[in-house]
């Protein structure tokens, strides 16, 4: 019960920051004179836009609003909510909570990638604190061997979580660590593999080849693995996720996303337009700096505390 | 692109009938599409307001006939209001006090510490002598991170020992630079939010105990419209001097430049392209106002096609790979456009991932001529309807282009294979991102 309690403190801080303006933005437009498909539209929409929603999402769903608005002449400010959530639930393909299942193999394998400093090693922390809180065994394989002290942040995590690690030295081949760390999950039994890899930019390509290169490494490992390539976005992005989202699933074929850093001002609307141009699932969202600062993600939740 | 704004403005401006100057109707709609470019580019929807604004009052009344197309007029009117604003001539560092100190503040991620780092060979590689002084003591391993920085770029870096808190470090650090005679103090503060009140007071103390002639906010060439907010606090509680833009060598389009800017009014002094230590640059606000317009910055072979290939035939035939519509028929005018664009072997080149790889001895040019022959021999009907294609017409398309049916059969499957990556690629994308498309051509395609 108290750890209920204290997630949805968390979540509250998390997207209390990130909901309200939406709404507050369409109420400052309103003009007592005139109906409301006529002056909420302008508010809303730079409320859209300041979501990050983008601006082809943001026209898209202004205009279905506006239309139905005038169709059905609502009134009232809690019936145009409604409506708000209804038209933008209809534009996004997750409907339901997609979590990560990692009974379904042994080990259950998990590929963890993402541009610069968006929260990919903190997030394996997280990860790897909720299922060893859950009684399963966990390994880490530190495949970031470029960034400065990256093994080193991850081996202070592992410490910290107690969960053990599978390191080279700085400088070594990622593919390597990445062989070696399943390899250990497999002789140590262990039900989860959580691999970090180096942040790096979508555009380029040598080191997008490298990404596929471990991936194929680890398939060649354990067929079937990985079986998840994580995607961890800056909430604090704004249009580029989209094209990060499509060079990451090119290459590293991701099968969900992780959104950090959500415990600020930004919204993180950009994955309103990933997930519509990709399908490709939000898992978790990040919302603070401690290993338990990791919440489920719930479209739905999502949608609501938007234009709440 | 630059080109498609431009295009755009001209259609825009086609419908003028002898006016003497630009009239309301052809300036909104010419500001409905600028609006549209700078949201994409992540500019704050409020900055792009006031832009607008800026640019209606410029071209009201503009003379229509002129040596300039009113489509150019405007365009550059555009570009030279988004220049002037991302900042005027090159603005050096201000290195004041002995020793002068830097610092770094910033948000989780955007960079700081690796920028401390290219700063600080930037400044040696300039007869200074600079300190590297770590005082995040939040992130795990960030100490180390930036000693093993300190020590690639080989500069002296400040032991804490036991100190533990970031406003002590920075002051004996302070103290020990007077010691050893280091002229220049770069602080690498731990990132925070700027709605962590505790980390923001912790700054502000920093500050007024080191008094840094220089406060550098480091901000990703990534953010969205919150750049706004993060920086406006950061500049309340501090007073920034300048800014960093990082990660620049990434494909954001950075109009978060535009949004600082416009809130901070401090210079954009320095940008990172890259993570090597020397991959810091002087900012250029010409660069940057093409950048995020989308006009300079993107891949050649982007500015190739767009340059080359007809737009009218290139935004239709990305209209209907979006809506999955894409034929033989299509293939066939592609096929048509990339003739055009000259030898493949330098298009291909020009491929992310190929580049340099491929051989001009690699390339059929041939095939490409047999496949447009193939195609021409079909009826229209069959590159209509591919599915028609059987046996019998197989053979005849074959005797009558010179080719046999394995040929056929390859380009059928190729066809298929294209077809197939360029939905992946055009999927939401419309016509604006019909370079991408080209990049889809599979390279076996041309052998
Ligand atoms: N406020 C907040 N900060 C976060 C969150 N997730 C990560 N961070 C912080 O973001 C910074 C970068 O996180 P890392 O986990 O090192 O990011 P990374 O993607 O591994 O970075 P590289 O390996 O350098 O590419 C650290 O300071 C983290 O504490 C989050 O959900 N909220
Ligand atoms: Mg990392």
């Amino acid at each position: 019960m108290a750890e209920q309690k204290t997630i949805f403190a968390k979540l509250k801080r998390g997207l209390f920051m990130t909901h309200t303006e939406i709404i507050e933005k369409v109420k400052e437009s309103l003009t007592p004179d005139l109906p409301l498909d006529q002056s909420a539209i302008d508010g809303l929409e730079e409320g859209l836009l300041g979501a990050d929603v983008g601006a082809e999402l943001t026209a898209l769903l202004v205009a279905r609003i506006e239309k139905r608005v005038r169709d059905e002449r609502v009134t009232s400010m809690e019936r145009f909510t409604q409506v708000l959530r209804e038209e933008t639930r209809a534009l996004v393909p997750q409907r339901e909570a997609s979590t990560i299942d990692i009974t379904r193999a042994k080990p259950f394998v998990i590929l963890v990638v993402g541009v610069n400093g968006t929260g990919k090693t903190t997030t394996i922390a997280k990860l790897a604190a909720r299922w060893k809180n859950e009684g399963y065994n966990v390994i880490l394989g530190a495949a970031d061997t470029f960034r400065a002290a990256a093994i080193e942040q991850l081996q202070m995590w592992a410490d910290r979580v107690g969960v053990p690690i599978v390191k080279h030295k700085a400088g070594s081949d990622p593919g390597a660590v990445a062989h070696d760390t399943v390899t250990a999950a497999k002789a140590r039994n262990a039900d989860v593999v959580l691999i970090d890899t180096a942040g790096r930019l979508h555009n380029k390509s040598y080191l997008m080849d490298e990404l596929s290169k471990v991936r194929r490494v680890i398939e060649k490992e354990l067929p079937g693995a990985p079986h998840e390539t994580l995607l961890v976005l800056d909430g604090t992005t704004g249009q580029n996720g989209v094209n990060q989202a499509a060079g990451f699933l090119e290459a590293a074929k991701v099968t969900g996303m992780i959104v950090t850093k959500l415990d600020g001002t930004a919204k993180g609307g950009v994955i309103l337009s990933i997930m519509r141009q990709f399908d490709i699932p939000v898992k978790f969202i990040g919302v603070g700096e401690s290993a338990d600062d990791l919440i489920p993600f719930e479209p739905n939740a999502y949608v609501d505390t938007l234009f709440e | 692109m630059f080109d498609n704004l431009q295009d755009k403005m001209d259609r825009v401006f086609k419908t003028l009938r002898g006016e003497a100057s630009l009239n309301e109707w052809h300036i909104d709609n010419a500001l409905k599409e600028i609006r549209i470019a700078l949201l994409e580019a992540d500019v704050h929807f409020k900055t792009v307001k006031d832009f607008t604004a800026r640019v209606r009052e410029r071209a009201v009344g503009l003379d229509v006939l002129t040596a300039f197309s009113p489509a150019q007029q405007v365009t550059k009117i555009v570009r030279d209001e988004l220049q002037a604003l991302l900042g005027g001539n090159e603005v050096g560092l201000a290195l004041v006090g002995s020793p002068a100190v830097v610092m770094m503040a910033g948000l989780q991620g955007s960079g700081k510490t690796t920028t401390s780092g290219k700063l600080a060979l930037h400044l040696k590689n300039r007869g200074r002598r600079p300190f590297l002084v770590p005082c995040d003591v939040y992130r795990p391993a960030a100490i180390d991170q930036l000693r093993i920085v300190a020590n690639n770029v080989k500069v002296p870096f400040y032991e804490i020992g036991d100190l533990r808190d970031p406003i002590q470090i920075a002051r004996n650090a302070l103290q020990e630079a007077r010691t050893l005679l280091h002229d220049t103090v770069i602080l690498d503060t731990a990132g925070r939010l700027h709605v962590d009140e505790e980390l923001m007071q912790e700054l502000t103390t920093i500050k007024n105990d080191t008094r840094p002639s220089e406060i550098l906010f480091v901000a990703d060439a990534m953010t969205g419209q919150d750049a706004v907010k993060s920086a406006r606090e950061f500049d309340e509680r501090l007073g920034i001097t300048g800014i960093v833009l990082t990660k620049l060598d990434g494909d954001a389009r950075g109009g978060a430049a535009l949004s600082i800017k416009s809130v901070v009014n401090r210079p954009i002094k320095l940008v990172g392209v890259g993570e090597k230590y020397t991959d810091l640059d002087v900012f250029h606000p010409d660069r940057m106002a093409s950048r995020i317009l989308g006009m300079g910055d993107v891949l050649s072979l982007i500015e190739k096609v767009e340059a080359d290939v007809d737009r009218k035939e290139a935004e239709r035939l990305a209209q209907r790979v979006s809506k999955d519509k894409f034929t033989l028929e299509d293939l066939r005018s592609q096929l048509q456009q990339v003739k055009k664009m000259g030898p493949m072997s330098q298009i291909v080149n020009m491929l992310p991932g190929v580049a340099g790889k491929v051989k001009d001895e690699d390339i059929d040019e041939n095939a490409i001529v047999r496949m447009q022959a193939i195609l021409d021999s079909m009826t229209k009907k069959e590159r209509e309807y591919p599915q028609i294609l059987n046996g019998h017409r197989k053979k005849r398309i074959a005797k009558g282009s010179g080719t046999s049916v394995q040929e056929i059969n390859r380009l059928l499957k190729q066809y298929l294979q294209m077809k197939k990556m360029m939905k992946t690629f055009s999927k939401g994308f419309g016509a604006r991102k019909f370079g991408k498309m080209m990049k889809g051509l599979p390279p076996e395609f041309l052998q």
